[in-house]
């Protein structure tokens, strides 16, 4: 076992051997590399700003700020064009308030149901299925809505239009569901099990527990992943486009086509509105207005779920 | 006197365990609301659309009429995406990831970079559509090519990918990162030797989520200025070219109802090849899961 | 130098429990006046201590004493932990290693160490030990067989993994993996081994091998070794300090520790009336 006397040659030399004959410093440079990699996704959204801020100008140079939020119709294509976002806004919030309507229940319900009452099979069977649930392009569901569920609404409610509010709506809520669903069980997860025997030792049952305990304990993560989910449907764009319409419209009726700010950027997009035309600089000031919106609802989502944290 | 009147406890407790049987039907009913969604949706677009799903379909390019329609210039339209949004996004996306983990200082900084990366995630696909248009096919002039979708694709996807490297980096045990140094070995030679091979898996797993969801992105391309109808095959990554989504919505919005089906069988090529790529992920999570 | 050496130094050169130095043992570390903070937390108080060629000196005391904190700092590992400040210095091979300008990646080139929970990588068992060799860019197959046969066979766990060499490390039991560490580490032929309580998470049989190659090592290393197990620094070391609240209370010839201590709390200490 003598390993140094015996031994033809020294591991240590060979090290020292090699160390003086190396080159660049890969240790300095590397560290610099990926900063500059993590650098990007900065750039990436002071590039989206900036893009929006300066084309949303040349927008406004030609049409008034004024008349862009006050104004209540937008037709951009008639021989004296129409610049008043408010429809846009409307058919939007049409779509995301029918779709808060079908995922906020069925998401929380599931979330539930996952997290208080399935067994851990039946967890493993279903959360996976949601997982594909949200994993399915949006242009598929679009497709699902303009031949599947507009038919069917159209059978129950024979005044409902080919293209209208009501069947993108029900599709965008299914869509954000697993999402709404996913994130609140989270939420209920990580209510510690200790205030659930709690109320259980007192004689309550699962659901006076669920509801009087649980459920509070986690309010502000399920607040906060509904507003994400409500800020995906106000982003969405393909269903809406699909089945939708192109209509920009400001009453409340859903039977009837719609056009929301998302479609409306697919719509000039698609067609060919000229570079450098007023048409082609509007879908940067929606585009502006979609992405507040959406900036907005993130921020509150985050604020909601740090500011209300339950320290367990 | 008592304050409870146990009695009436008693009484009142069958009413109550009944509404908890009630009620966890519903939450059931509830659950089962997504679950029969999906199975209507693939079982509507399959009886629709494998009538028209044969070898033709997959070979033909598309056509004005429903029978001679195909999907190839869509399907290679989709690959050429992908072998630009795959390198560029996994290598900016990781490249980010070993930063924050293992180099970022505590600082304001570090700080901005990852809520700014949180807030990326939230933004809709559709601005990133809007920053392609200006940035990649305006200002760079590389047109509706393969290049400039790619590297859209890659900004929108860049935030999924950080996001899961992030988490597999960080479920590398310290105590092999320590056994590294302890041999002498630098920082980077413990990320590249012992950190990246051991977080590969989780890498993998979320990178190609992030890959499905770009393969089935439409909103952003259509910004671009992606064609909609397309029939030959892009030879450089500067060629225009067109992708499965694209050609989909282009089929789902022509008012003939022939044309529906076929819509309906490029749905099914696309949803397998997303299948595909959700099975290897999962296999590859399932074979490396629990190594340490 | 060999085991009579120190049978030697045992009888002759120690003077009432203190030592003194002699011709005989060449130091490899010399620390002065050291002191450790994290953050706020004052570690490590005033520490002297120094550490003798091909002995084995181990740190005893109850937890949080220092003695890991200790140790790490000896190889510069401490500074991973976020918010460390350090005055003093510690000497190795008469030269500051807290100085800045000392490069850690050389510094543990020379100074291995084995941990407390074994920690091989998920990686062969071959590819274990060769990993040391190969960062400091010996490449050629030849040399690192021999490095793997000889340094497999230093940690006595040849005969048990010859025959897979390519098999992962995971596969083999708790007490194989911490000697594939050991082996991993010789693999560097390392001038120092520090061991921070190697033996913690291992069964009392695989305990028992460790110690005994310990013995065998420090023929040819100087190994420093962190315990909480008195009867363990009893049985395999030539010099014992011990540790308590971040000082250092009393550091002797471990015969001296254990039979004759000079100080009233580490005779309570190793008679178990606390830790």
């Amino acid at each position: 076992m003598e390993l140094r006397k015996t031994e033809t040659y020294s591991v240590q030399q060979m090290i020292l051997e090699k160390k003086s004959k190396k080159k660049v410093n890969v240790e300095k440079i590397i560290p610099k590399l990926l900063f500059l990699m993590a650098a990007i996704s900065v750039f990436t959204t002071i590039g989206i700003i900036l893009t929006l801020i300066f084309e949303t100008f040349i927008f406004f140079d030609r049409v008034s700020i004024v008349e862009f939020f006050t104004e209540s119709k937008w037709l951009p294509f008639a021989s004296v064009p129409s610049f008043g976002i408010m429809p846009l806004i409307v058919g939007t919030l049409k779509i995301t308030l029918i779709a808060a309507v079908v995922a906020v229940p069925v998401g929380l319900a599931t979330a539930i149901f996952l997290s208080e009452y399935a067994s851990e099979k039946t967890r493993r069977i279903i959360k996976p299925i949601l997982e594909v649930l949200a994993g399915i392009p949006t242009i598929v569901y679009g497709f699902f809505a303009l031949t599947f569920v507009t038919p069917v609404l159209r059978d129950l409610f024979p005044s409902l239009d080919m293209f209208n509010a009501l069947s993108p709506g029900i599709v965008v809520g299914i869509m954000i569901m697993p999402m709404v669903a996913s994130l609140s069980e989270d939420a209920l997860v990580s209510v510690p099990k200790s205030i659930r025997e709690g109320a259980y030792a007192l004689g309550a049952t699962k659901l006076e527990t669920t509801i009087k305990v649980v459920l509070p304990a986690a309010v502000s993560g399920i607040v906060a992943s509904v507003v994400l989910g409500l800020s995906r449907a106000i982003g969405e764009t393909m269903i809406v486009s699909v089945a939708g319409g192109s209509t920009p419209s400001m009453d409340m009726d859903v039977t009837s086509s719609i056009q929301t700010m998302t479609a409306y950027i697919v719509q000039v997009s698609s067609g060919d509105a000229g570079y450098g035309t007023t048409i082609y600089y509007s879908i940067y000031a929606v585009g502006m207005t979609l992405f507040v919106f959406t900036l907005v609802m993130n921020l509150l989502a985050q604020f909601i779920s740090r500011r209300f944290r339950e320290e367990y | 006197m008592k304050l409870i009147n146990k009695s009436h406890v008693a009484k009142r407790m069958p009413v109550r365990l009944a509404v908890n049987t009630i009620c966890k039907g519903l939450f059931f009913l509830a659950t089962l609301v997504g679950l029969i969604v999906l199975a209507i949706l693939f079982y509507r677009i399959f009886t629709q659309g494998i009538g028209h799903l044969n070898g033709d379909f997959l070979q033909n390019f598309a056509s004005r009429k429903p029978e001679e329609a195909g999907i190839k210039a869509a399907l290679i339209g989709s690959v050429w995406l992908m072998a630009v949004v795959a390198p560029v996004s996994l290598m900016l996306g990781v490249g980010t990831a070993i930063y924050l983990e293992e180099y970022a200082r505590k600082n304001w900084i570090t700080t901005f970079i990852k809520v700014n990366i949180s807030n990326l995630a939230g933004v809709p696909s559709i601005v990133f559509g809007l920053l392609g248009l200006t940035v990649f096919v305006r200002a760079l002039a590389l047109d509706r090519s393969v290049l400039a979708a790619g590297l859209t694709m890659s900004l929108l996807v860049l935030s999924v990918i950080i996001v899961a490297a992030q988490e597999a980096i960080r479920a590398v045990p310290r105590d092999l990162r320590e056994a590294s140094f302890g041999m002498g070995a630098t920082k980077w030679q413990t990320i590249r030797k012992v950190v990246l091979p051991a977080a590969i898996p989780g890498i993998l797993t979320g990178g190609i989520l992030a890959l499905s969801r770009a393969i089935g992105e439409t909103a952003p391309l259509v910004v671009v200025g992606i064609p909609l109808f397309i029939a030959f095959l892009p030879q450089t990554v500067l060629d225009t070219f067109t992708v499965l989504p694209m050609q989909i919505y282009n089929w789902t919005s022509r008012p003939q109802e022939e044309f529906q089906q076929v819509a309906a069988a490029g749905i099914i090529v696309l949803l397998i090849l997303l299948i595909v790529m959700n099975s290897i992920a999962v296999l590859i999570r399932n074979k490396f899961q629990k190594r340490y | 130098m060999n085991m009579t050496l120190t049978k030697e130094k045992n009888s002759s050169a120690i003077v009432n429990g203190a030592i003194q130095p002699t011709a005989l043992t060449e130091k490899v570390y010399e620390t002065s006046g050291l002191n450790l903070w994290y953050g706020e937390n004052h570690a490590l108080k005033n520490i002297n201590l120094d550490m003798h060629q091909n002995e084995v000196t181990a740190i005893i005391g109850p937890s949080g004493c220092g003695k890991s904190t200790y140790i790490k700092t000896l190889n510069r590992m401490i500074e991973l932990v976020p918010d460390v400040k350090t005055t003093g210095q510690i000497k190795y091979r008469n030269r500051n290693i807290l100085d800045q300008s000392y490069k850690v990646e050389d510094l543990r080139t020379q100074v291995g160490m084995v941990f407390q929970k074994p920690n091989p990588f998920p990686k062969s068992i071959y590819d274990n030990v060769v990993y040391g060799p190969k960062i400091h860019g010996i490449k050629n197959k030849k040399v690192l067989d021999e490095i793997v046969e000889k340094s497999l066979k230093g940690a006595a766990i040849w005969d048990e993994v010859k025959d897979r060499l390519h098999e992962n490390a995971y596969g083999l039991s708790g007490g194989q993996q911490q000697r594939l560490c050991i082996a991993r580490c010789l693999a560097i032929e390392p001038d120092v081994i520090l061991m921070d309580e190697p033996t913690s998470a291992l069964d009392p049989i695989s305990t028992l091998k460790i110690e005994e190659l310990v013995q065998e090592l420090k023929k040819d290393f100087s190994i420093i070794i962190v315990t909480h197990n008195m009867q363990q620094a009893a049985r395999i070391s030539d010099r014992t300090a011990f540790f308590l609240n971040g000082e250092v209370i009393e550091y002797a010839n471990t015969d001296t520790i254990f039979s004759n201590p000079d100080d009233k709390r580490t005779e309570d200490y190793i008679t178990g009336r606390f830790g």
